[in-house]
């Protein structure tokens, strides 16, 4: 996806009295009950699938598992490094849409094109790629490691520079459409009242930009956290440094745990249901507040 | 529209089993390390062998980790015939499904392994850490790559090995043991999920002074890199890998191809199979079958076996090394997390 | 030029200043922004083509001419004609539902259509294997009938289904809001039928966003790798999709041979970047509003 998938709402308020709407268009009844049976089919049924596996474990066993000391250091990391390269990219992220809106330069266009890219290649590629990079025997891995003595490849830090590599894209689209529409006239206002241009900046531009900055990181943060194809290859997977919990959910079930497997898959898609859900206020929030969605 | 879809699945799924008439499909789930292995073998098998009914006979392969293919099977991989790292994958598949009877280890010859390997050492070009013997792994300042002896089938007999060694070192210290196995794998740079992993780790990546592999592993790495990157070290003592092989009968027989898996793991026992094994840098059963340039790679090495008091075979072994909270885990976690 | 001109002209400046950067913040977050960019993105991307041809051309020809590259290849390509239009029919089924009427409970529908987006793959995967495994109730009945779900193509259509599920209607959904209803309210009340409506009206507006949303779909149905590594099976030349191959190739010790097919997938990733570029370039009035959610 391009930009960040999140709930726009019609502009007009729906009257609370009925269900729905009245209106003239036809279709209502079977494109939403399409969308309910497929969604239904392809989604609700496997995750509540899962659910049920979960619950049939009971709540000692299940907190057994959540709270075993290998399961928690994958958990830790998985958010941690998510968390570490979210920040990062939040920075970066809105330097290039800065960038990207504000200036003119030769190759614009192409790096406009380029920031999608961990979009469109294959998380499997960028692992390859990542890890070749990285190694310590790796262009960058070795001048890492000699010049600055920091070791990315097969670390805990090559799961960070793998899920910046998979949310960067994130944060720089939810920004850039904001950015774009910010009204240049509050800035001179600013301006000609007297602030500087970094007050104008801080003071300014960045309070309007701040709930799609929030909005992005978390989209970058929410990726990053359930994030496989691309960290498998780069990182170690040593248990307590480097092992993931997506990764540790593939060996619970290789050594036949289904439990484990499971109960470790049900705290995941916890998280992700509460991601989700603290994206959509963040961005009925930046609607209300800011005007922009 | 979504009729169409569900049948249009049902197509394929269909399509996906079934073969045209005049071939018998085999389906054989294996681990990593044996895909040149079965390449040729299966060439071999397919060459010749025909049905009673005339039939000729095509090979697919799956491979992956022995825990992974077992687990696999278990859910439903429709494999005739499973050939793995590990005797306990296949006593999984035997117990939770029924489709493997529990004595297959006495049904075919040698315990049902046609091909054994062990376990040594691979080191970078001029040995710089001295490394000779297990002692050398578990000192400090070296790195070791090894896979994961909870996910690899493989790994565990590198940790065995270790373990049998140590055991003699200490006279059965079993404290002493366990506390020499934990220093090597607090070594370990990297702990792979799978065998193959480990190996990429080693030679393509450069990380880690040792590689604690199977022996077919360790010829292969040496044979493919042409400039002398890799030397190979035999330790004192290792341990004899008896990667074991089965039909899986509760498959086989949906398409009544019991016969024809049967035979073809049979062939893997004849001279043809064993001279391929050999080729393929696995210790062949049969040694008189195989080209002696071949067997000229084998260093004599005192071999421990599974069934060896010791560790008592796989089930018990399992048991106490690798089962959750087993040795493994309480000699590698809280060491390496105070 | 006489001296109120002069002060005019240095205020004018001035104030440009105040509301952009001086040439050399602007030069320097140019420069980071393209370093982190190279760094990040095209490093990686360039590996993929370095290695793909680092034994030469001979070895990248024959691993991509190899059986099981062309059946890995075949696969990708079946999967993702089904996943895609699978997906596209949900996703214009669901847009014209939401963005079409006003009913109760919109926002948490798509939430739920936002939810494969935040669940990891390996999750995704591993919740059909506990539909379709033999510990399940379905997988005994179906294995019965002689269906294979699991560690057959269905599985990989199913989780590959899951994996890409909100894609399109992400595109269309927010599109078809702005556009709004009454070029279609027009259309039925002079007497144009649902369906006659919906394709002469409603799809040329909303088409570059759906080729758009199509686009990113295939990218991604083609490149899974960790769902689809957990219900595979690993049956070469059946069921190993081009990602799975890589991972085979990449860990057989054949990495040349990793990165001609990665180079293929990376190729892929290249096109779909260049047709969105474009498509954003000529018809940026008609996708304006994928920037904007």
């Amino acid at each position: 996806m391009s930009a960040p998938a999140i709930t726009a709402q019609p502009c007009g308020k729906p009257p609370r009295a009925k269900w729905r709407r009245r209106s003239v268009l036809p279709g209502f009844g079977l494109s939403l009950g399409y969308t309910l049976v497929y969604l239904s089919l392809i989604v609700l049924l496997p995750l509540a699938g899962l659910a049920i596996s979960s619950a049939s474990l009971g709540w000692n066993e299940f907190w057994a598992i959540a709270f075993d000391p290998r399961v928690s250091a994958a958990l830790q990391l998985s958010f941690g490094a998510a968390m570490l390269a979210a920040i990062v990219n939040t920075v970066f992220g809105v330097l290039i849409a800065w960038v990207l809106v504000r200036y003119r330069f030769p190759g614009r266009r192409w790096l406009d094109a380029a920031v999608d890219l961990p979009f469109a290649l294959p998380t499997a590629v960028a692992g390859i790629a990542l890890a070749t990079l990285y190694a310590p025997n790796g262009v960058f891995g070795a001048f890492l490691e000699n010049v600055l003595g920091v070791k990315v490849g097969f670390s805990a830090l090559g799961v960070v520079f793998a899920l910046m590599f998979v949310g960067l894209p994130f944060v720089v689209r939810t920004v850039q459409p904001v950015l774009e529409e910010i009204d240049r006239e509050t800035e001179e206002v600013s301006a000609t009242l007297g602030a500087g241009r970094f007050r104008t900046v801080t003071r300014v531009i960045l309070p309007a930009m701040f709930p799609a900055i929030l909005t992005g990181f978390a989209l970058s943060f929410a990726r990053g956290v359930g994030e496989y194809g691309s960290v498998i290859f780069i990182a170690n997977n040593l248990p307590f440094e480097s092992e993931i919990a997506p990764l540790l959910i593939v060996i619970k079930l290789d050594e036949h745990n289904y439990a484990g497997a499971t109960a470790i898959a049900t705290i995941m898609l916890v998280i992700a249901f509460v991601m989700l859900f603290v994206i959509n206020l963040l961005q009925a929030w930046s609607r209300k507040w800011f005007g922009h969605d | 529209m979504h009729r169409r879809m569900i049948g249009a699945l049902v197509a394929l799924s269909l399509g996906a089993c079934g073969a045209s008439s005049n071939e018998v499909t085999l389906l054989n789930a294996s681990f990593d390390p044996t895909g040149d292995l079965y390449e040729e073998f299966n060439a071999a098998f397919s060459a010749n062998y025909r049905t009673p009914d005339g039939k000729r006979v095509s090979i697919g392969m799956s491979h992956a980790g022995s825990g992974k293919q077992s687990r696999s099977v278990i859910d439903g991989l429709p494999a005739d015939v499973v050939t793995l790292a590990l005797e306990n994958d296949i006593d999984q598949i035997a117990r939770r499904t029924g489709k493997i009877p529990e004595n297959w280890r006495t049904l075919l010859p040698a315990n049902s392994s046609p091909y054994t390997s062990t376990i040594v050492f691979l080191v970078r070009k001029g040995n710089p850490k001295a490394i000779r013997d297990w002692d050398d792994l578990a000192r400090t300042g070296v790195s070791v790559i090894t896979p994961n002896p909870k996910t690899s089938g493989g790994a565990r007999w590198n940790y065995l090995a270790a373990w049998a060694y140590a055991d003699r070192r200490f006279g059965g210290d079993e404290a002493r043991t366990a506390q020499f196995v934990g220093a090597i794998y607090r070594n370990a740079a990297k702990l792979d999920s799978g065998a193959r992993g480990s190996t990429t780790t080693f030679s393509k990546q450069g990380t880690g002074d040792v590689l604690i592999t199977w022996e077919n592993e360790a010829y292969h790495l040496l044979i493919e890199s042409s400039h002398g990157e890799f030397e190979l070290v035999y330790p004192s003592m290792s341990i004899k890998a008896e990667p074991p092989v089965a039909v899986v009968p509760g498959n086989a027989d949906r398409h009544n191809a019991r016969k024809v898996a049967e035979d073809y793991l049979l062939h893997l026992y004849s001279p043809e199979g064993q001279r391929i094994i050999a080729r393929n840098y696995f210790r062949p059963t049969d040694p008189t079958a195989a080209d002696p340039e071949d067997l000229k790679r084998f260093h004599p090495v005192e071999m421990v076996s599974i069934d060896d008091p010791l560790f008592g075979g796989w089930t018990a072994a399992q048991k106490k090394h690798f089962d959750a909270n087993g040795l493994f885990d309480r000699i590698y976690q809280p060491a390496s997390k105070p | 030029m006489t001296e109120a001109e002069k002060a005019a002209t240095a205020q004018q400046r001035r104030q440009k200043q105040a509301i952009g950067e001086g040439p050399i913040t602007r030069g320097v977050l140019i420069a980071l922004a393209l370093a982190f960019l190279g760094v990040m993105l095209i490093a990686p991307l360039l590996v993929v083509f370095i290695e793909a041809f680092g034994r030469g051309v001979g070895v990248f020809f024959e691993a991509l001419t190899s059986p099981h590259t062309l059946s890995a290849l075949q696969l990708t390509l079946l999967v993702a004609a089904i996943a895609v239009p699978a997906n596209l029919v949900f996703g214009v089924a669901a847009a014209w539902a939401i963005a079409k009427f006003d009913f109760k409970g919109k926002a948490f529908l798509l939430t739920l259509i936002d939810l494969p987006f935040a669940v990891s793959p390996v999750v995704s995967g591993l919740i059909f294997v506990l539909l379709f495994g033999a510990n399940s109730a379905l997988g005994p009945l179906l294995d019965s009938y002689g269906v294979k779900i699991l560690f057959a193509v269905p599985g990989i259509v199913l989780a590959t289904i899951f994996i890409t599920f909100p894609f399109i209607a992400r595109e269309l959904i927010p599109l078809m809001q702005q556009q709004g209803s009454s070029e279609e309210e027009a259309a039925i009340s002079l007497g144009a039928g649902g369906w006659r409506t919906f394709f002469l009206v409603t799809l040329p507006n909303v088409k570059w966003g759906l080729l758009y949303g199509v686009l990113l779909c295939n990218a991604r149905a083609m490149g899974e790798f960790g769902a689809v590594s957990v219900v595979s099976g690993h049956i070469r030349g059946q069921t190993n999709t081009l990602p799975l191959h890589i991972e085979i190739l990449y860990h057989d010790n054949k990495a040349a041979a990793a990165f001609a097919v990665a180079s293929l997938l990376a190729l892929l990733a290249l096109v779909t970047l260049a047709v969105k570029s474009i498509l954003e370039a000529r018809f940026a009035g008609s996708l304006a509003a994928q920037r904007r959610h």
